[in-house]
């Protein structure tokens, strides 16, 4: 991603095309949606019966297993496209930097809008939409992974498949999929984390005089913190805890841990994860069996059909190419009616804005950012001295990270409802409660990479300063913060997506029927959705998103290339 | 030895005019491999020798199919290599296991990938096993194995796919000094005595030893760009010998071509070439010849040492005792020559009179005989005029970068501006600021200062 020279000089221009042609696309759907009678809205009320909470807990996870399962397919094809065609590289690459780094919650209305026409009086073209946003919000940091597997792989690796005529399916099979499978399965992970966050929010939101539920676990929290039934939020919340648990038990350690063996490392490593899942598994006579009796012949079957019939099929060339033509000129004529469709309806949009709506909506973003950076500054006033006391005591480490990854796992938004109710009780408006949610969804990020990072400190540097007889503030200036940079730098950056997106659940909350707001972008979003300026919405969100990608591009990028290169410890 | 494979008038691999060029984004395509020929004959055993940046694996690669020449053909039984050849394999340096795969999946690979049936792939591979000798280790994976069995791994994986031509890519480099030989002779055992179908071997190699210890036909490369500077029968009968004074006669051969061909590629072109004249920026450009890469440290270590023993010594020798390849040593055999500090003739380094001065003297005294001679060299000169011409007597890497790539490749540019930096930090010419990336000058680095202070080094010795 931060490569050679020439590569960034090339994709500042795709940059502009690529903005361009997104903006295009929101105003599309924009256009479309207001184009079509609303629909007719959601729900009934949200039961808060104890009973239903598994069931609630099991849609909640099917949204997100379904979300997920898209996100694997999109990764796929995705990655594979940028990893091997170079002219789709020039175009998908940028365009995945963009989008990982705008906010993603700004969009919920607008693809809301476009899915509930969809299905008008259903309630597919809703849980369409929050499949849809959850997707949008986990698949980009899988895509990275995969296409960063897939450029990294040596060449005396890829060779050696050339060398031997691997077939291009067995290629994928022995090489390219085992070489990112570790990426892959670590972003699974968080893009699985990330989902929470997302579908807490999205499944129960107002949109214009609205309001929108889907049964599930993120509903029932909004519901119970509404009515203020505060047994019922925690019970709501501890089965969230628990399906996590759960998740992270049965699925995630025990693909970490089988994924270690794809690691290229030729030295027999300590292994990082164990699951005694993954033990019982692999003992496992049933498994065993299934795995000699069912996946080998299976494997036997795919690997002669791609071997045998691919070549085959591909010998009628002409008839390919012909097709290979046919859909091209299609795809072509689709993006240019797209492009054609969404000018107007931009054009149409931008009639009905004025000078003062931006200028508004450019100071909105300034306070965003500000409250963005007092979050930050907060996060990194605690977690930093406390990561780095974890870190340098391993003792502590052992039995304090699976504590702070559970508290991690909850996702702020979950929090939010309760929180804000907390708040508005105890006093102290959304000014105030803004902020702590903005931290509530970063900090941690910024204590796991500290922590990580300080424990990364080699023992040779540590006893050097010791001899030296460095102490308190000169310690922490010359080793400490120098070793820890890096690692800081890191937990920031996605600290600070997280923050811009949190902005618009913070800066804007219905609570007990009331609406409370604080100026900023955020609120500006969320209230334009709410009231239907679609005008206004779609410039905010531009704003906002502009805003994201500039300072990715002038602060971050060149602090991490800093980092790496100054303050690297390899 | 006798040729017992399949003998027709076909040779087996054939090379026409090899060109290989990497093109650069600025246009200035830089030339790796200059019209090779080359033909491999049936039951030969072809060690391609050259120093390290040479091509050879380049052209090795080429010969596989792996890589496509930019000009000229690769003939395989009289038939031109469109594709990765499926009568060759590959042995790699770095072994190319795959880490997720046991040892018998790895050397299955290549069957899986021919479609043999699985009970067929289980029976040959666990053969092929057998054969190099991992019976036992069928379900470890590679990181559970030495360096030496992860290589045999890399055999039979390649061997399991019947070839007819092995192609290996500096195999035993990787290893230990015993590994590699116990490896190297089995092997040849497993050749001579035709235990695996194999028509002819092709071994890319910069170890003269170990050319010399297993082909029958040596084709020495030179560098800058790679041509076919020597081809050389090895009749000597196998098992061969190292003591034997045949065979240390035929090294010591080898040794003065290899340096020889190394001197003709010699950075030398300080003047422009005669018969262009008429191009005066051509010839601005041709003088940008690549520095050797050699530390300094290493390059005094090593004057000091030939001058202990007379200011004379085989390279050869001083390679082997100081457990050199001659990759490593040539190198610093070839900045003492850029520094008029000794002279390469014969395979002999001797020490010239500054060599001999620079071999008594102290540190502060070597740095002003390295300042004196970096002067001279076009890099340095550039540089110097730069920095001098500039105001405030700095400038970014970047512009010096961009100047080099215009001559060298994106890599070799950047390697040899970070040469260029440690040489003039060491001769004190200039400083380099690592954050800010400018390479500046310092007060008493200013030209007048520079004068006066080459006069008191000069009065001073």
């Amino acid at each position: 991603m931060f490569g050679s020279r020439q590569t960034e000089s090339r994709s500042s221009y795709a940059d502009l095309i690529i903005g361009v042609a997104i903006l295009a696309l929101i105003s599309l759907a924009i256009a479309w949606a207001t184009h079509k009678p609303h629909g007719i809205s959601g729900t009934g009320a949200i039961s808060l019966s104890y009973a239903k909470l598994p069931l609630d807990a099991a849609y909640s996870w099917s949204r997100m297993a379904i979300a997920y399962l898209i996100s694997l397919a999109f990764t796929m094809v995705y990655a594979y496209s940028a990893a091997y065609n170079p002219r789709a590289e020039k175009i998908l690459i940028p365009l995945l930097d963009i989008l990982q780094s705008v906010p993603i919650l700004s969009f919920l209305p607008v693809v809301l809008l476009a899915f509930i026409n969809l299905f008008p009086g259903s309630h597919l073209g809703v849980n369409l939409a929050s499949i849809v946003l959850i997707f949008t919000g986990q698949v980009w940091n899988m895509v990275f992974a995969l296409y960063n597997g897939l450029i990294t792989i040596p060449r005396d690796l890829r060779e050696t498949a050339l060398s031997l005529q691997l077939t291009p399916w067995q290629r994928f099979r022995t090489l390219e999929l085992p070489f990112a499978m570790g990426g892959l399965v670590w972003n699974s992970m968080m893009s699985w984390a990330g989902g929470w966050f997302f579908l807490m929010a999205a499944e129960m939101f107002s949109l214009g005089h609205h309001q929108y539920q889907l049964q599930g676990l993120g509903s029932y929290l909004q519901t119970a913190a509404n009515q203020g039934r505060w047994g019922k939020e925690f019970l709501g919340l501890a089965s969230l805890v628990a399906v996590i648990v759960v998740m992270d038990q049965l699925i995630w350690r025990p693909l970490l841990a089988w994924s270690d063996k794809f690691k290229m490392e030729m030295v027999e490593g300590e292994a990082q994860f164990h699951s005694v899942v993954l033990v019982v598994l692999r003992r496992s006579r049933l498994i065993e069996w299934a795995q000699t009796a069912l996946l080998l012949p299976m494997v036997e079957a795919i690997d002669h059909f791609f071997g045998i019939g691919i070549p085959r099929w591909r010998r009628q060339s002409r008839w390919l190419t012909s097709a290979a033509g046919l859909v091209r000129t299609l795809v072509t004529a689709g993006i240019i009616f797209a492009l054609f469709t969404a000018l107007e309806g931009g054009i149409r949009l931008a009639a009905s804005l004025n000078l003062h709506t931006l200028l508004v909506i450019c100071l909105a973003t300034g306070a965003t950012l500000l409250r963005v950076l007092v979050s930050l500054a907060i996060s990194v006033a605690w977690t930093v001295p406390v990561g780095v006391w974890i870190g340098l005591n391993p003792r502590f480490a052992k039995s304090l990270t699976p504590i702070s990854q559970i508290a991690a796992s909850v996702p702020a938004t979950a929090l939010f409802p309760g929180l804000v109710a907390l708040l508005f009780v105890l006093g102290g408006g959304l000014m105030l409660a803004s902020v702590l949610l903005m931290v509530l969804g970063t900090q941690w990020y910024i204590l796991f990479n500290v922590i990580a990072g300080a424990s990364a400190i080699p023992e040779d540097l540590k006893e050097a300063a010791r001899m030296f007889g460095l102490k308190g503030s000169h310690i922490w200036r010359t080793l400490i913060l120098p070793a820890i940079f890096p690692y800081l730098i890191t937990g920031l950056i996605t600290a600070g997506g997280g923050a811009w997106n949190a902005s618009i659940v913070a800066e804007y909350v219905s609570f007990r029927g009331h609406i409370y707001t604080t100026f900023g972008v955020g609120g500006l979003i969320a209230h334009d959705s709410n009231s239907g300026h679609f005008a206004a919405l779609l410039v905010a969100t531009s704003i906002l998103s502009l805003t994201v990608v500039v300072i990715n591009r002038m602060v971050w990028r060149p602090l991490y290339r800093q980092a790496t290169e100054r303050y690297s410890l390899s | 030895m006798t040729i017992h494979r399949g003998t027709t008038s076909e040779p087996l691999v054939k090379l026409l005019g090899v060109t290989k060029m990497y093109s650069q984004p600025d246009n200035y395509d830089i030339l790796v491999l200059d019209d090779i020929n080359l033909t491999i004959e049936r039951g030969q055993f072809v060690a391609l020798l050259g120093p390290s940046g040479s091509g050879k694996s380049t052209l090795l690669r080429i010969i596989t199919g792996l890589s496509e020449p930019s000009y000229g053909s690769v003939l395989y039984r009289g038939r031109p290599v469109t594709g990765p050849n499926p009568h060759a394999s590959m042995v790699f340096q770095s072994f190319a296991l795959y880490p997720w795969l046991t040892v018998q999946q790895n050397v299955e690979l290549g069957l899986t990938a021919k479609g043999v049936p699985l009970a067929a792939r289980h029976e040959k591979a666990l053969r092929l096993i057998d054969l190099i000798g991992l019976n036992g280790y069928e379900d470890a994976f590679p990181k559970e194995l030495s360096g030496g069995m992860r290589q045999r791994v890399g055999f039979a994986r390649a061997l399991a796919v019947d070839p007819e031509l092995l192609c290996m890519d500096e195999p035993f480099s990787a290893l230990d000094f015993l590994t590699a030989e116990n490896l190297r002779s089995e092997l040849l055992d497993l050749w001579v005595d035709s235990k695996i179908p194999l028509q002819a071997i092709l071994m890319v190699t910069h170890g003269i030893e170990e050319a010399v210890y297993m082909a029958d036909r040596i084709v020495i490369l030179s560098k800058n760009p790679a041509r076919v500077a020597e081809d050389l029968t090895i009749a000597l009968p196998y098992p061969r010998n190292r003591k034997s004074p045949d065979f240390v006669h035929l090294v010591d051969q080898v040794y003065k071509i290899v340096t020889d061909t190394d001197e003709d590629h010699k950075p030398v072109s300080i003047s422009s070439p005669a018969g262009s004249p008429q191009k005066p920026e051509e010839s601005e450009r041709a003088r940008l010849d690549p520095i050797p890469y050699g530390h300094l440290s290493m390059l005094s270590g090593l004057l000091e040492l030939v001058s202990d023993r007379g200011g004379r010594d085989d390279l050869y020798h001083l390679g082997s005792e100081l457990l050199l390849e001659v990759d490593d040593l040539l190198p610093v055999t070839d900045t003492a020559e850029l520094f008029h500090l000794a002279r390469v003739s014969e395979g002999d380094l001797i020490l010239t009179e500054q060599g001999k001065v620079f071999a008594e003297v102290d540190v502060a005294e070597r740095k002003a005989i390295i300042r004196k001679e970096l002067l001279d060299i076009p890099l340095f000169r550039l540089i110097g005029r730069v920095l001098e011409s500039k105001t405030n007597h700095a400038m970014v890497r970047d512009f010096f970068i961009d100047i080099l790539e215009e001559h060298f490749s994106q890599d070799q540019a950047e390697r040899q501006l970070m040469l260029a930096i440690n040489w003039g930090r060491f001769a004190d010419l200039f400083h380099y600021d690592t954050d800010t990336e400018l390479l500046y000058l310092a007060e008493d680095q200013l030209p007048e200062a520079e004068a006066t202070l080459l006069g008191q080094g000069q009065a001073d010795s």
